[in-house]
C-alpha cells in the first residue's frame, strides 16, 4: 500500500504541477497516446489540474475503438457460421458492427467465447477437431506477441482448425498520420509506456526528429502522467524535440527482443484501416505468407463487405484528438455504455466511455482547466 | 488488454507441447501465463503480463504499485475470464539451482 500512497501523494502532484506552471509561457497541445493514460487522466482529473495553457487531447490508443467496422463485420460474418467457434477478448463483444454485435450473435446461439489469452484458443481447437476455431486477433503492440505465439504454435504443432482474423494496429504510424493531418493540433506526445515494454522506443526517434515533436514515453499512473507532461513541456519551452523515457522502471530502449523476433516471424507490416480514421499506410500487422493456413480472411471468404457507420458518431475525430467526447451531440444521450453508437463508448480505454464513467456528460464542456483544483481521489 | 497486469510466478512448467508455461498470482487470482518471452524469469519473480504472456520482469515494489493502480482504475476485469483447462497436465519444471 505504501507505494500507491506515494503515487497518490497530493504534495508530490502539486509540486509537479507548480513546476509545470513555472515553466509554461504559452499554450501547448499534448496528446496522450494510450487508452490507459486517457482513463487515468479522466478518472483523476489530471487535465483539470494543469495550467490553462496546456491542453491534453486523447489519442487513438484504444485497440477496441480503432478496429475497423469492416473487420467487426467480418468477425460477425464468421461467428455466425455453425461450423465456427469464434473466440475474442471480452472487450470486443459489445462493439457495434453495421447490423449487430458479437454478444447479440452469442445470445442467438452462435458459439462465441471470451478468452483471457489467445493461447487458450489452441486448447479449444484441440478439444473440438470438428469445428473451426477462429480468434479475433486485435490490438496494438502489447497483444501482438501473444497473438503471434498462438499462430506460431498452431503452425508448429499442425493445429489446422485454428485461424486468426488479424486486425493489428501499430502506434508509431498512427502518430505520424496524426502529425501529417491538416487538422493536427498536437505539439508533443506522452508515448505509450506498456506498448514500449514490448517494442522499446527506438522507432519513436525518427518521428520526433522528422516532425520536430517531443515524445516522452510515459506510464499510466497519475504521477507518471504529470511527470511525462512536465518533461514534454520542458522540451517544448526549450525548443527541443527528443524521445525521453519517463517510465524507465518498466521500459527500456530495446524492449523485449525475444517477443519482437517471434512477432516478426509470424507477422509483417501492412496497410491497415482504422475505425473513424481510414486507411493508414504500413500501420498494422498482417500474417506472413508462410502462416496463410491460419488466416481466417483467406479461409472464410469475407473480403467484400458493405459497412454502415451511424452518421451522428464523431468517434473518428475523437480518436484523432480533433474533438472531445462532449463535443458530440449524441454523447451521454443517444450514445451511452448501454447503447453505444461508436466503439469509443464501449471499451474502458475509449475516451467516450471514460468521460461517461466519470460523469463528464453531466458537466459543462468547453473550459477544461477551470474546475477541480486537486487531484481527484480514487473512489 | 492495453495495460499489463503484474503477477508473482508461483509455478513453472512445460506443457505437453513443449511450451514454457507457468502460473502467476494476480492479487489472489491464479492464472496460467506463457513464459516463452521471458526466459530469464524464475519462481517468485514478478512479471508484467499481457493477455496471458509475461513480457517483462519488474521488482516487487513496482508490481505492487502497478497492481493497485489498475485496481483503482477497475482495469483488472480480464482476470475474471477463466483459463481453458489443459487436456494433459503440464510437467513441472525443476526449480533453478
Amino acid at each position: 500500500m505504501k507505494y500507491l500512497d506515494e503515487y497518490r501523494d497530493e504534495g508530490l502532484a502539486q509540486g509537479i504541477v507548480a513546476e509545470i506552471k513555472r515553466l509554461v509561457t504559452k499554450p501547448w497541445v499534448l496528446m496522450e497516446v494510450c487508452g490507459g493514460q486517457t482513463h487515468s487522466i479522466v478518472k483523476y482529473g489530471i487535465d483539470r489540474l494543469l495550467p490553462e495553457e496546456i491542453e491534453l487531447v486523447h489519442g487513438p490508443g484504444c485497440p477496441v475503438c480503432v478496429t475497423s467496422l469492416e473487420m467487426i463485420d467480418k468477425a460477425l460474418a464468421i461467428a455466425r457460421r455453425p461450423d465456427v467457434i469464434f473466440c475474442s477478448f471480452g472487450d470486443m463483444l459489445r462493439v457495434p458492427g453495421s447490423e449487430t454485435d458479437l454478444l447479440i450473435l452469442k445470445s442467438r446461439g452462435a458459439d462465441v467465447r471470451v478468452v483471457y489469452s489467445p493461447i487458450d484458443c489452441l486448447k479449444i481447437a484441440r478439444a473440438n477437431p470438428d469445428k473451426k476455431v477462429v480468434f479475433f486477433a486485435i490490438g496494438f503492440e502489447t497483444t501482438a506477441p501473444g497473438n503471434a505465439m498462438a499462430v506460431w504454435q498452431a503452425h508448429r504443432q499442425g493445429i489446422a482448425n485454428f485461424s486468426v482474423l488479424v486486425s493489428h494496429v501499430l502506434v508509431p504510424p498512427a502518430m505520424a498520420s496524426i502529425l501529417q493531418s491538416p487538422l493536427n493540433r498536437v505539439q508533443g506526445f506522452l508515448g505509450p509506456g506498456h506498448v514500449c515494454t514490448v517494442m522499446g522506443y527506438r522507432e519513436y526517434e525518427p518521428i520526433a526528429a522528422r516532425f520536430r515533436v517531443p515524445i516522452v514515453i510515459t506510464g499510466f499512473e497519475p504521477i507518471d502522467i504529470l511527470e511525462g507532461t512536465l518533461m514534454t513541456i520542458r522540451q517544448l519551452e526549450a525548443g527541443k524535440a527528443e524521445v525521453e523515457n519517463q517510465y524507465p522502471r518498466v521500459v527500456s530502449r530495446d524492449g523485449n527482443r525475444v517477443a519482437q523476433d517471434l512477432v516478426n516471424k509470424v507477422f509483417e507490416v501492412g496497410d491497415r484501416k482504422w475505425r473513424g480514421v481510414g486507411s493508414i499506410p504500413k500501420s498494422g500487422y498482417k500474417l506472413r505468407y508462410e502462416m496463410r493456413a491460419h488466416d481466417a480472411e483467406r479461409i472464410f471468404d469475407v473480403r467484400e463487405i458493405d459497412t454502415k457507420e451511424p452518421e451522428i458518431c464523431i468517434s473518428g475525430l475523437v480518436l484523432r484528438g480533433v474533438k472531445k467526447p462532449h463535443d458530440c451531440p449524441a454523447f451521454g444521450t443517444l450514445c451511452n455504455p448501454e447503447h453505444p453508437l461508436g466503439a469509443t463508448m464501449v471499451s474502458a480505454e475509449g475516451a467516450c466511455a471514460a468521460y461517461y464513467a466519470y460523469g463528464r456528460h453531466l458537466q459543462k464542456p468547453a473550459t477544461p482547466n477551470s474546475a477541480a483544483p486537486a487531484l481527484a481521489k480514487a473512489s | 488488454m492495453c495495460l499489463a497486469i503484474p503477477g508473482k510466478l508461483t509455478e513453472l512448467s512445460t506443457d505437453a507441447t513443449g511450451v514454457r508455461m507457468g502460473k502467476a498470482n494476480f492479487g489472489g487470482i491464479v492464472k496460467q501465463v506463457c513464459l516463452e518471452y521471458t526466459p530469464e524469469v524464475e519462481m517468485g519473480d514478478y512479471v508484467l503480463v499481457h493477455v496471458g504472456f509475461a513480457l517483462s520482469k519488474v521488482d516487487e515494489a513496482e508490481a505492487a504499485r502497478t497492481y493497485q493502480a489498475l485496481a483503482q482504475m477497475q482495469q483488472l476485469g480480464e482476470l475474471d475470464t477463466p483459463d481453458v483447462p489443459d487436456a494433459e497436465p503440464p510437467l513441472p519444471e525443476k526449480a533453478a539451482a
